[in-house]
Parts: structure tokens; sequence; C-alpha cells
């Protein structure tokens, strides 16, 4: 099936190939590539999970009671050449994953050429144009998240300076492809390189970039005419002079009707700024970006994370710690506006405050709205979506919200402040970091979110769900008692002033949560640690009574959902290789890795993980 | 899909290739200078002495813990072995701008890269970071570690140590 489609890559291949060959000559040595001998490497990972259906925590009986999740890659390098492959298992796929991970099989190829000029891809490849509005294929095993491309790719270096990208392929869609064929060019120009007798000592740096990528998918809607070809564009550039940093990117779309868009053809555009500057010791950091019907997909009928051709990374602060990261912010791929502000300070070493080591302390602030829509039915009624204004009083998120219903060809305009509904995500932030010997170092941290469940988790404003307030607070110490050898106490808590709002994905937790942990790392092969994470301000403190238990085979009507979720972790780290068991009950969540997040359900059993790489 | 495995599968046994293991060059990839420009890691290099890889992310809490407890004896280190630290970064363009502003407030004064795309992560087959490799003077990779413990740095520089001397690491 694919070979005419490879054969058509391959003579694009050889074409560019030859229309390139004259800059051969310019071409500079600027990067000379070693000779790599050969040798042959990989890596594997094994996680699996033995499940305990537990309705109270709203962990669903598993029928296979244990399922798992395994890859395992191979790449052979022999000078110029290299080739890889990729094997996958799952039987079945761990709870939180898609279902359609089912099976195993070959899901990653590619044999691959790079020269000085020339770097040469044919099969599955990762890529990304600019900030990657218009095109990132990525890949996360985490998530089970990856869009490779598999296909052909080029990449050219015909002049100092110059890059030149051409992609062509369709989407890895679980064991198969997607339907839709996805075509790009990018091309960025270091200036500084380009006219390096000129400018090229100058202190201040500039790159500008251009992509053009479009799709094709036939379209065979008895109702509209689809685009079957979809282009998007954009221009970039990046000034870097020292500690200064700023960059921008800004991408359009042509219509492209689709299940995310409710099949409306308005056009799509993304901006994307991200400065910073940065001396010794202080730094300040604003991310903002305005998003409108940027969802980019190979088939237009796709949802969730599955062929996304761009990616639409969320400025809001990333974390690592429970309950911190329990409500994380994903993008909202059909419109947000939203920003990120940063600063950070590090106390100098010696004086009265930094004490003998210094201490960091970083304050950070982001937020993320919905757009002003106008939201348009086709003159047949058949079909509902939104219109957009640029207009960046959307920054403030509420009031001057306006409907406009196309009835009989004429509009009817209709305000509907939602006041805290367009307001989706709010971060303010405070880490500080202090060491105070050899021996303890400390982190404290305060974080006050709002979080629109209905938004950010069901997508529908009408989902019935109150917005979440919540004060956290974290305090982590290390003890390191000898070389290798620490324990490490932490502790968080969530507080919310409202006690029956939810705050977890599946609905089971409501109110004030507390975790407590110990760690101890005995040397530095082996660990333990234990965790509560414990759901204390649950308003439903129960009344059942042995019998409510005993006669009711679900959860009964009152139990006491001041829930523990103990776990137990055990590990064992040995140069690349690394082995963990843990037992007990998990709360569910969102698990986000690089800016994708996926929701893991509530689970109570063993787990087992496995990776190792040679 | 089937005649490309074979191929492959063809490729590796008609290359009288090397056994799996240690002592391999690093392997090609493009990766980012904070200024901007491009650069091969294949190209790293340290006159001979040995260097240290480690890959990290801003919202990797342990990774920034070996980074700066290795920064309080960097100089020490530098002095004694002439070892050099190429720390990459696998943040992706969500907080990758995050790494210049860690990078000059924690004053690191390490080589440190962006590897966006995650291209020589891959390369180098890191499944989760903290990663720390070690190269040895002829630019051969001698040695990983995948995670950190507080006092881990100690035992990296034992085996830099070693490496400069001529012996066997230890895990």
């Amino acid at each position: 099936m694919t070979k005419p489609y490879l054969k058509s890559s391959l003579a694009a291949t050889f074409l560019l190939t030859f229309t390139l060959n004259p800059f051969n000559f310019f071409a500079q040595e600027t990067n000379p590539i070693q000779d790599l001998g050969s040798s042959v490497h990989g890596n594997f990972q094994i996680d699996a999970q033995y499940y305990n259906a537990d309705s109270l925590i709203g962990a669903p009986k598993v029928p296979e009671k244990l399922l798992s999740n395994a890859f395992g890659n191979i790449n052979f390098i022999k000078g110029k050449f290299s080739a890889g492959v990729r094997y996958e298992a799952y039987n079945n796929v761990k709870q939180g994953f898609l279902p359609q991970y089912k099976g195993q099989g070959i899901t990653n190829r590619f044999v691959r050429y790079q020269d000085k000029l020339f770097d040469v891809t044919v099969g599955n490849f990762y890529e990304m144009f600019g900030t990657g509005l218009t095109l990132r294929t990525y890949y996360e095993p985490g998530l089970l998240y990856d869009n490779s491309l598999d296909g052909a790719r080029i990449i050219s270096n015909p002049y100092k300076g110059i890059t030149l990208k051409g992609v062509i392929g369709k989407q890895r869609y679980f064991f198969t492809v997607g339907p839709g064929i996805v075509r790009g060019v990018d091309g960025e120009i270091n200036i500084n390189e380009l006219f390096d007798s000129i400018i090229g000592a100058s202190k201040t740096k500039f790159i500008i970039g251009g992509s053009f990528v479009s799709k094709y998918q036939s379209g065979q809607d008895p109702a509209l005419v689809l685009p079957e070809n979809v282009g998007c564009y954009s221009g970039r550039f990046n000034i870097i002079r020292d500690g200064f940093n700023i960059g921008a990117e800004y991408a359009y779309k042509i219509n492209d009707p689709s299940g995310d868009n409710k099949l409306s053809y308005k056009y799509g555009d993304a901006l994307y700024v991200t400065t910073s500057y940065a001396g010794d010791g202080y730094s300040f950091l604003f991310q903002g970006k305005r998003i409108d019907n940027m969802s980019y997909r190979s088939d237009r009928a796709e949802s969730l994370q599955n062929l996304l051709i761009n990616y639409l990374p969320a400025t809001t602060k990333q974390h690592a710690y429970t309950l911190l990261a329990l409500n994380p912010y994903a993008t909202q791929l059909n419109g947000e506006i939203g920003f990120m502000a940063e600063a950070q300070y590090k106390i100098k070493k010696g004086t009265p405050l930094g004490g003998k080591y210094g201490v960091e302390i970083t304050v950070n602030y982001s937020q993320a709205h919905g757009l002003q829509q106008y939201q348009v039915s086709d003159s047949a009624g058949a079909r509902t979506f939104y219109e957009t204004k640029w207009d960046f009083k959307e920054l403030t998120g509420k009031k001057h919200h306006v409907d406009s219903v196309l009835r009989n060809g004429e509009y009817t305009t209709q305000d509907v402040s939602f006041n805290d509904n367009y307001r989706y995500y709010q971060d303010f932030f405070i880490e500080i970091n202090k060491k105070f010997n050899k021996k303890v170092k400390a982190t404290f941290m305060y974080s006050h979110q709002f979080y629109n469940r209905n938004i950010i988790q069901a997508g529908s404003l009408n989902a019935g769900y109150k917005n979440l307030n919540s004060d956290l607070f974290l305090l982590d110490i290390t003890y390191k008692y000898k070389a290798g050898s620490a324990i490490r106490f932490e502790t968080q808590f969530l507080l919310t002033p409202s006690k029956d709002v939810v705050t977890t994905s599946n609905g089971v937790g409501k109110g004030n949560w507390a975790t407590g942990m110990i760690e101890w790392s005995i040397n530095s092969n082996f660990f333990v640690a234990i965790f509560d994470q414990w759901n204390y301000g649950n308003p439903q403190t129960g009344s059942a009574s042995f019998g409510d238990a005993l006669f009711s085979p679900f959860r009964p009507a009152a139990a006491d959902l001041r829930i523990h979720y103990y776990l137990l972790n055990v590990g064992y780290n040995s140069g690349p290789h690394r082995l963990a068991l843990s037992y007990g009950k998990q709360s569910a969540g969102i698990f986000c890795v690089g800016g994708v997040c996926r929701n893991v359900p509530a689970s109570n059993g063993l787990s087992l993980s496995l990776t190792s790489s040679f | 899909m089937k005649k490309i495995i074979l191929l492959f599968v063809i490729a590796l046994f008609a290359s009288n290739f090397v056994v799996p293991g240690d002592g391999d060059k690093i392997p090609t990839a493009t990766i980012k200078k904070l200024d901007g420009s491009k650069i091969n890691a294949n190209t790293f290099s340290n006159d001979g002495k040995p260097m240290i890889i480690s890959f990290w992310a801003t919202w990797c809490k342990p990774c920034k813990k070996e980074l700066d407890a290795i920064a309080e004896e960097y100089e020490t280190w530098q002095k004694e072995t002439g070892v050099k630290l190429i720390a990459i970064s696998i943040d992706d363009i969500r907080s990758s701008a995050k790494v210049v502003t860690d990078v000059k407030t924690k004053g690191w004064k390490y080589e440190v890269y962006l590897d966006e795309n995650q291209d020589f992560k891959r390369a180098m087959n890191v499944n989760n970071v903290p990663h720390t490799f070690l190269i040895n003077g002829k630019g051969e990779i001698v040695w990983s570690h995948n995670s950190y413990t507080d006092g881990d740095e100690e035992k990296l520089y034992e085996n830099v140590k070693k490496l400069v001397k001529g012996e066997a690491l230890s895990h």
C-alpha cells in the first residue's frame, strides 16, 4: 500500500538532491562530522500493573487483572548510515491510555543518511518547524504520544547559515497510519552566519525562518464541500544578545472544517511570543500566546491527541509535585489567550539572607482565558460554530462576551457575560530553595490556582462542575546523612474554601487534601518510599454502618470518602538500568509531560517498571 | 514495510558490527546552542580530556539537584582532571525558554545545549532524565547512569578520576 507513495517521495528526494547540488561548492565545513565507525545501541522499558477493583476510589474492574505496556528501540550506526526499529507491545494497554493501543508490532523504522550537506531519512521520523505551530512530530512513551511522520525527510545546509527542510508522509495512528498526507517545507537563516564577514562577530544574533505545511485528505461529505488540501504557513524570528532573548512566530491556517471546530469554515491563526533577560543571579521571562481555531490534524474527524500535526504548548507553569500538578492546564486548541511571567533571583552566598550557600527565589504568574466568541449558525440551521475577532480585552477573561446567532439570514446578538466561564486557568506561584549546610536543604512552594474544570476537563461550559480555587503549600526537606545516602521528607496541602468542589478528575476527590512522604535512599542503588495522599476534607464523612457495606455490592451511599491513598515504592538503580515496584492506591489524576496530558484513572494494585538502555 | 525490516536486518548482518556495549562514539544529532546556532553533538570535544554529558529538563527536580551539586565542586573537578560538563536540556518549546534563565540565575558554568525535539535524546537511547554519560579522552562513551540520588555526584567524580588514571570504572 505504501509502495507507490514511497517511490514518489524517493523521487522527490533525488530531485531535490540534484537541484541543490550546485551549492555543494559553497558548503562550509562548520561542523565536520566524525567517522562514527559502527555500533548498535538501544533501550527498552516494561511497565506492568496488577489491578484490584476498588469502587470506593473509583478504580474500575479490569477483566485481564494484569496489563502491560512495553517497548524496545534498536539503533544501528555504520559510518554515515543509521537505521532503527521500535517494537511496542500492549497486552493489553494499561489503564489511562487509549484502548486502540492493543496488540503488538513494529511501530517505527527508518534508515537515514547524513553527511555535511544532506540528512535524508526514509521511514518514521520526528521533526519540528520553528516553535511547532505548523508542524511537530514527537514521541513520548510515558503518554503514548507518537505522531511520527512515516515517509521521507530531507534536511540540507546548502550554504553557511541556511537550513532547508522538506518532509512528506502520513502520521502514525496506533498500529497503522492516518488517512491524510502531510507535506511541508521549512527554511531558516542564521543571519550572522550567512553574512559572517560583516556581522559574524556581532554579539547580537539574528535568526529568521518560515514554513509552509499542507495536508491532503479526500472529502466526501454529502452536504458540505470540504477543502481537501489545507495549508498552514508561518514566519518567525529570534534576536539574541548576551542574556537578552526575544522570539516570535505567527502562523495562519486556511479554513479547515473539522470535528474540533464543529465544521467551521473560519481561518485559524496563532501567535507565540517569548522574551527573556538573564543576568548573573537573576532573570525575567515572559511568554504570551493567542491561538484561534488552530487544531490541525491529518484526519479532520479525529480528536484527543490523535493525528495532530502541530503543537500548541500551554503557557502555564509546569508542576512536578503531586498536588500542585493534580489539576494541570491543557491548551484549548479551538482558542485561548494567555501568558506567563516569571522572575528568578538568587540571593548571593555570604550575605545575611543568603547564608553560606545562597537562596533561590522564583515568582511566577500565568493565566489562560477563552476568546470572545460570536456563535454563528448557517441559514439552514444545520451547523453552529463560532467567529472571533482580535481583541486583547480577552485578557481580562470575563464580561463583554457576545453571542450572535444567525437566524433566517439575520444575526441576532445576545450578551452572555458568563463571569468566570471564560477564565480557564490562573496560577500564582512562589518557590524558595535553600541549602542550610552540607547535609540539609529545603524547598518551599506556594501556589494559588484557579481551574475551570468544565472547559479544561470536559470541554464544555455546561458540564456542571464548579470552578476550583485552591491554595497549595509544599515543603520538601532532604537530609543527606552520608555520601550516597539521604532521607527526604515531603508534605503538601491543597486547601479550597469550598468544601464540596471536585478536586480530582474522576470526581471522587472533593475539598481539601494533604500528602506526606518519606523517601529513603539507602545508597545510590536502592531506595524505599512511603507516600500517603489523604482527602481529609471530603464532605462525605460517612455514616455507613457495617450493614450498609455488607448489603450494598457497590459504593455504599454514605461511605466515608476521606480516603487515604497509601503507596509503597521500592526501586533499584544500577548504571543505565532501573527497576521500580510500587504497591497501593493511586488517586485519579492528570499526568503531563512536555505539554501533553493524559487522564490517569484511580488504581489499586501492584505495579512494576523496568527501564534499561545499552 | 516488511521489505524495510528485511533491508534493515540484512544491513545489520552484512556489516561486521561490534558487540553492543561501551566504547562507541557520540552519535550525530543536531542540537541548539543558547545563541540560537546549531551544532552537531558528534563534534563535542575536550582536548583529549574526559567529558560528562548530562541530560536534564527545567521541570525535573532531581536533574537540577544533580547539576547544583556538581556546580559546587565543578571548579575543583576542572582543576584536578580537566573534565568538562555538557548539559543537554530536553525541554520542549513550552519550557525551553526557561533553560537560559535557570542556568544564568543558578550561575552554572556548564556548556548548555537545547535538544528541543529530543533528537539527541533518542540517539543516545535515554528513557528518562536525569541520565548522565561519561566520555573518555578519545570521545568514546564509557559509562552511563540513570536517575539521581544525593551523593551520586561523588561516585561520578570517582569514575572521572579513574578514567584519567586509566583504571576500570565502577557502577
